[in-house]
């Protein structure tokens, strides 16, 4: 475990930069993970941020690229164009959640 | 222990993650081998990995657009075969293990093969089909699934996938 200046705060995160209490996170430290990743985050990101967030709410843990696309409507392609550097671990990483268990 | 980074920090190690690729060879055309391939080049883009998938041989059946949605799981020959080989053998068997496969993922929301093309052609990875076992099963590009639009030699897969990790299957 470490802790990582992000926004101005203190935050607690595992080795692979995932936070690791969703409850630190805040909209401000979402747009600092996103941007040391090359991302300014528009308004589709944020529409998969909330249902990351909110999927991690209900089920306890974040969603997998399929969860999201299925879940949100927007297609892989456009997931891929959202976060190219990996879909998969980056909503995830910057809805301050933990990295996604699934394969797909 | 605890260490304080500042948030530059993780930029490092994502350029190096960029610039990791993976290349997976799918040399079967089972229901059994064609996943494992599938979703390991899927799982490689989803962290933002290139990834690249050369189709040869009996592996052509995954992306032939005839074949792709009647891939059987392969039983026989297969020591973790749930049942003995001596039934497995039986008219009908193979299917029923197909079938009982394909339910079981459809419960856990996996996609069926040609979903599975089409969202690593959206992810971005590539996908070549190799040309002498096109030549030697008659197949031209057109058969294909339209997420391969090339053949390719086996000289020209090496050539594409430097430093990548390599799988085959």
């Amino acid at each position: 475990m470490s802790t990582m200046l992000l926004a101005g705060s203190p935050i607690e995160v595992d080795a692979e930069g995932f936070l690791l209490n969703p409850d630190q996170w805040t909209p401000e430290i979402a747009a600092e993970i996103a941007a040391g990743s090359g991302i300014t985050l528009s308004e589709k990101h944020w529409q998969v941020i909330d249902f990351c967030r909110r999927t991690n709410a209900d089920k306890g843990a974040p969603p997998t690229v399929r969860g999201i696309t299925k879940g949100t409507g927007i297609s892989t392609k456009e997931m891929y164009q959202l976060f190219p550097k990996g879909p998969g671990i980056l909503a995830s990483r910057i809805a301050g959640l933990s990295k996604p268990k699934g394969c797909i | 222990m605890n260490t304080t980074m500042e948030a530059d920090v993780l930029s490092p190690v994502e350029a190096n993650e960029t610039s990791r690729k993976v290349a997976i060879i799918c040399s079967k055309g089972s229901l059994d081998m064609a996943y494992p391939g599938l979703i390991m080049a899927n799982a490689a883009r989803m962290m933002g990995l290139e990834a690249m998938v050369f189709f040869t041989f009996w592996g052509l059946d995954i992306i032939n657009d005839k074949k792709v949605d009647h891939l059987h799981a392969g039983m026989l020959g297969n020591p973790s075969s749930p049942m003995p080989h001596s039934v497995m053998g039986l008219p009908g068997m193979e299917a029923l293990a197909t079938g009982m496969m394909k339910k079981k993922m459809e419960k856990l929301d996996i996609p069926d093969v040609r979903e599975m093309l089409e969202i690593l052609g959206d992810a971005g990875a590539e996908l070549y089909a190799c040309q002498l076992a096109m030549e030697m099963f008659g197949l031209e590009v057109s058969d294909l699934v339209p997420q391969v639009t090339e053949s390719i030699t086996a000289m020209d897969f090496w050539e594409k996938a430097e430093g990548a990790q390599v799988v085959f299957i």
